[in-house]
């Protein structure tokens, strides 16, 4: 596997200049005789469609919802970070760039990361001008919080619905498009494999979700923007419905997956309640602008939040790091909420949350404002819970959140499959070990918008339009291997649900390569994870048929790829032998429980390639080369 | 708790479905409906049985998936609440529950609880946008927005394209969506070029789907997990009128 990340020479920030000039371009009358697939319509899918598609070129877009409008983008919460120093507080691109890589944990690629903070002005422009409701001040400008990672006030927000609206925009400018007919929308359509033919992407195979009918698509350049892989841990905050079978597949086909173990904990979300618990609800990292955590300082401490007085509270975040104090990165401030649960001073009955206190905001601002910001977070936690966060402190407790990992892609953010490239989540490029809160959205429509639509005419250009269609024997040899899974997974007619698998996985996943990882884990976890996979292949139940609306089906095949993918995971967490972001090893931190890096071995991503089923991956290493910042140890005291 | 559910099974688009009887036992009350539904459904598996179809998603009640009548209320006895989010502690140990699909005309339903809103996009395709080529913005800044009209746009914009407001409406009627894109777009400059245009055509789009008129019962709002106002339906009525007139001069 050759790894050419392809990045322009030059200074840091030239590169980008220089690498959209010195890209091919597609004449503008060519460009309809090009076809682009894009699976995934989230915030990256929806907006690289919509906008290859306002340069002329073909595009079909698949998802698996009834709509574009229900990707999982839009349940992101607090907002999108841009370099645009409206509050001129000491913001510009150089810092945000500095921030991400820093809050990475110095694991990202400092040439896509200053690209990032260069393109996220324009994202802000772009999502006014289609009318997104950004929270305003009241003169009539834009107004910005401030959010963990970050000691400058450059989060743009919408209420507690900024995904919800970023989506609708680009949806929005995707309908437009479907309306026009350049783009060609397929709802209720699982991608289940990618097409190769003579080593180069042509095309997918997909499963019609209300037919059945397996059938394949061709095309000139295959856009995967399927989002990340924290259902592996069956409790996440992802939809239900999030999956890695299109990456998983395409890994199968040929593409580098890269730093897999890489995987976000949030800090604040609601704690678990039962065994039916079915996923996690996430409180927006913007609580901790105005909200304390803390716990007792006594252990087993019974007694209910209010009953305990001020001098036997622990307000960790603010002890250990005064400096960002309750903005702490989101790995630091989960750690730490961990470490203190573990020493039996958790609350709630479980004793698995920390308080999230808002009393001391309340009485400094009033319940109004509090309200006016909060309303809607507030709002659901009540109706979770069923206890009133304006009265009582929230509970929170880590929960898997997001995935730094993903496929590998160069600086054009193509595969190591030519003419197949990964945006979004589903790669892996610029958030390094840890992703700063509110830029999940700044990349997802930084690849969608501005970085992909430059990029594709390079390959595009140097490809003839249609070569290859759906009557070539390789599309009909995976439309035969897609239906022959389908057939093997109701075949197997065993005992238990396909859930009741999924369960046990994400039980392995939580507790031996979660918030911490040791060697005796994860080797724990090598053995459990192959001997899970085995038993589901003789004993999951599938009912129904496959020609039909199956939901069991669909799941069966997305936990069978969690079952390959976890123990690709865990293999990565134990081969990386240092501590970095949201990757801890207990074997190496410092004498304060910080994590600690190797940059003299690690300072590289690491890369798998796919060797055949029950064959050992191969790890293959591009080099991180930091020019333009020093690598330090990371402190937020 | 103990639980008796009747809930619509229907096998396919031509099947002409029935209410069916199930029995819940052991319903935690800290669950979400839903996820007492995952346990119905586990149960069924087990046995050999078909589970109920039902769409869901990020059961954080935002995706706009879900999409049950419950009791014949679209998502079920709590106001400004999707199915997703209502928890069982709202139910009584042995009450009986019936659960059906979105009802509506221009709302096929696809299989059991699993119904087809592919109609809502297609309003969005007739308008629903402003026409913004990417590229082609100004400095976020140099629009200035009164606070109190971002606000209002961000009340409408905040639907979620569930549905619930056709499903409660006697008439099928989707207004209460149409206006909310309709009035979100219109209180901005930056939707003030398309409006007229926009307006005509996402309530012509919504007449050929096939859903109903509005004659002010007001069930939409009471639905509606957003709780989204009627005001904007008066708002695209405005809008509409203006348009249509202005049309026809």
């Amino acid at each position: 596997m050759k790894l050419d990340s392809r990045i322009p020479e030059g200074p840091l920030a030239q590169k980008w200049d220089k690498r959209r000039f010195e890209a091919k371009l597609v004449n503008p009358s060519n460009k309809r005789k090009y076809k682009v697939l894009v699976v995934g319509t989230g915030l990256a899918g929806a907006s690289a469609a919509a906008t290859l598609a306002e340069q002329g070129y073909q595009v079909e877009t698949f998802c698996y919802q009834d709509s574009p409008r229900r990707a999982h983008s839009i349940a992101a919460q607090g907002g999108i970070n841009a370099a645009k120093n409206y509050p001129n507080d000491g913001d510009s691109i150089q810092r945000l760039f500095y921030d991400t890589v820093k809050g990475g944990d110095f694991r990202a690629r400092e040439a896509n990361v200053y690209r990032l903070a260069q393109v996220s002005k324009n994202i802000i422009d772009q999502c006014v001008a289609q009318g997104v409701p950004f929270a305003r001040e009241y003169a009539g400008y834009l107004d910005n919080r401030s959010f963990g990672g970050a000691q400058v006030s450059r989060t743009f927000y919408a209420r507690g619905q900024t995904g919800q609206q970023l989506l609708l925009g680009a949806y929005q400018a995707l309908e437009r498009q479907i309306g026009l007919g350049t783009v060609k929308m397929h709802t209720r359509t699982e991608m289940l494999d990618v097409v190769l033919h003579e080593g180069v992407a042509r095309g997918i195979t997909v499963r019609n979700m209300i037919t059945g009918k397996i059938s394949s698509y061709a095309g000139d350049a295959v856009v995967l923007a399927t989002g990340g892989y924290g259902n592996v841990f069956y409790l996440s905050t992802n939809a239900k419905g999030c999956n890695a079978t299109a990456i998983w597949r395409a890994y199968k086909k040929g593409a580098g997956f890269a730093n897999p173990c890489y995987t976000q904990i949030h800090p604040t979300c609601i704690p678990v309640s039962g065994d039916y618990q079915s996923k996690l609800t996430l409180m927006s990292e913007s609580l901790r602008n105005d909200g304390r955590v803390w716990t007792s300082k006594i252990k087993k401490d019974g007694r209910s939040p209010e009953a305990i007085p001020e001098n036997d509270r622990d307000y960790f975040l603010e002890r250990k790091y005064p400096s960002f104090g309750n903005l702490a990165p989101r790995d630091i401030s989960s750690r730490a909420a961990k470490e203190a649960c573990d020493e039996g001073r958790g609350a709630g009955e479980s004793g698995l949350g920390v308080y999230l206190d808002f009393a001391e905001a309340i009485g400094r601002l009033g319940e109004k404002s509090i309200r006016e910001k909060y309303g809607n977070l507030f709002h659901m936690y009540e109706k979770i819970t069923g206890e009133n966060p304006y009265k009582t402190p929230m509970r929170i407790y880590p929960a898997v959140h997001y995935t730094m990992g993903g496929l590998w892609v160069d600086y054009d953010l193509m595969s190591t499959i030519p003419g197949m490239f990964v945006l979004g989540e589903a790669n892996f490029s610029d958030h390094g070990a840890n992703r700063l809160g509110a830029s999940a959205l700044m990349q997802g429509l930084a690849d969608g918008y501005f970085v992909l639509p430059t990029t594709i005419s390079d390959y595009l250009a140097r490809v003839k339009p249609g070569a290859v269609d759906t009557e070539h024997p390789e599309f009909k040899k995976s439309e035969i291997q897609t239906a022959e899974m389908t057939r093997k997974l109701l075949a197997v007619n065993g005992k238990r649900t396909v859930d009741d698998f999924h369960r046990e996985l994400g039980k392995i996943m939580w507790d031996d390569c979660g918030m911490a990882r040791s060697e005796a884990s994860l080797l724990s976890a090598l053995k459990k994870i192959p001997e899970l996979r085995a038993e589901f292949w003789s004993n999951v139940k599938v009912t129904g048929s496959s020609e039909e609306l199956n939901q069991s089906l669909e799941k069966a095949g997305r936990v069978a790829d969690f079952l390959e993918f976890g123990e690709l995971l865990v293999l990565d967490a134990l081969e990386r032998k240092e501590s970095c972001g949201g990757h801890f090893r207990v074997e190496h931190q410092t004498a304060d429980g910080e994590a600690k890096r190797n940059d003299d071995d690690f300072c590289h991503v690491a890369v798998w390639e796919f060797k055949g089923t029950n064959q050992k991956p191969v790890r293959h290493e591009e080099p991180l080369v930091y020019d333009n910042i020093h690598l330090a140890t990371r402190s937020y005291k | 708790m103990k639980l008796i559910l009747h809930v619509w099974r229907q096998k396919n688009a031509s099947d002409k479905g029935k209410m069916v009887r199930y029995e819940a036992p052991n319903i935690n009350p800290h669950m979400s409906f839903l996820e007492m539904l995952d346990v119905v459904n586990e149960n069924l598996i087990r046995q050999g049985d078909e589970p109920i179809a039902f769409d869901h998603d990020c059961r954080e009640g935002i995706c706009g998936m879900c999409s049950l009548t419950i009791n014949g209320r679209p998502h079920g006895p709590e106001r400004g609440t999707t199915v997703c989010q209502l928890h069982m502690r709202h139910f009584k140990d042995g009450d009986e529950i019936t659960i059906e699909p979105w009802r509506a005309k221009a709302f096929p339903v696809i299989k059991d609880l699993v119904i087809a809103r592919d109609a809502f996009d297609r309003i969005v395709q007739s308008g629903g946008f402003v026409s913004v080529r990417t590229g082609s913005a100004q400095d976020a800044n140099a629009l200035l927005i009164p606070k109190e009209n971002a606000d209002k746009a961000m009340d409408a914009a905040a639907c979620i394209g569930c549905g619930a407001c056709v499903a409660a409406c006697p008439n099928a009627s989707a207004m209460l969506f149409v206006a909310a894109k309709v009035s979100h777009l219109s209180l901005l400059p930056q939707g003030q070029i398309e409006k007229e245009k926009r307006v005509l055509n996402m309530v012509s789009s919504m007449d050929q789907e096939g859903f109903g008129n509005c004659t002010n019962h007001y069930e939409c709002e009471a639905a509606c997990p957003k709780e989204i106002s009627v005001d904007f339906i008066a708002h695209l009525n405005r809008e509409f009128l203006g348009a249509d007139m202005k049309s026809k001069s």
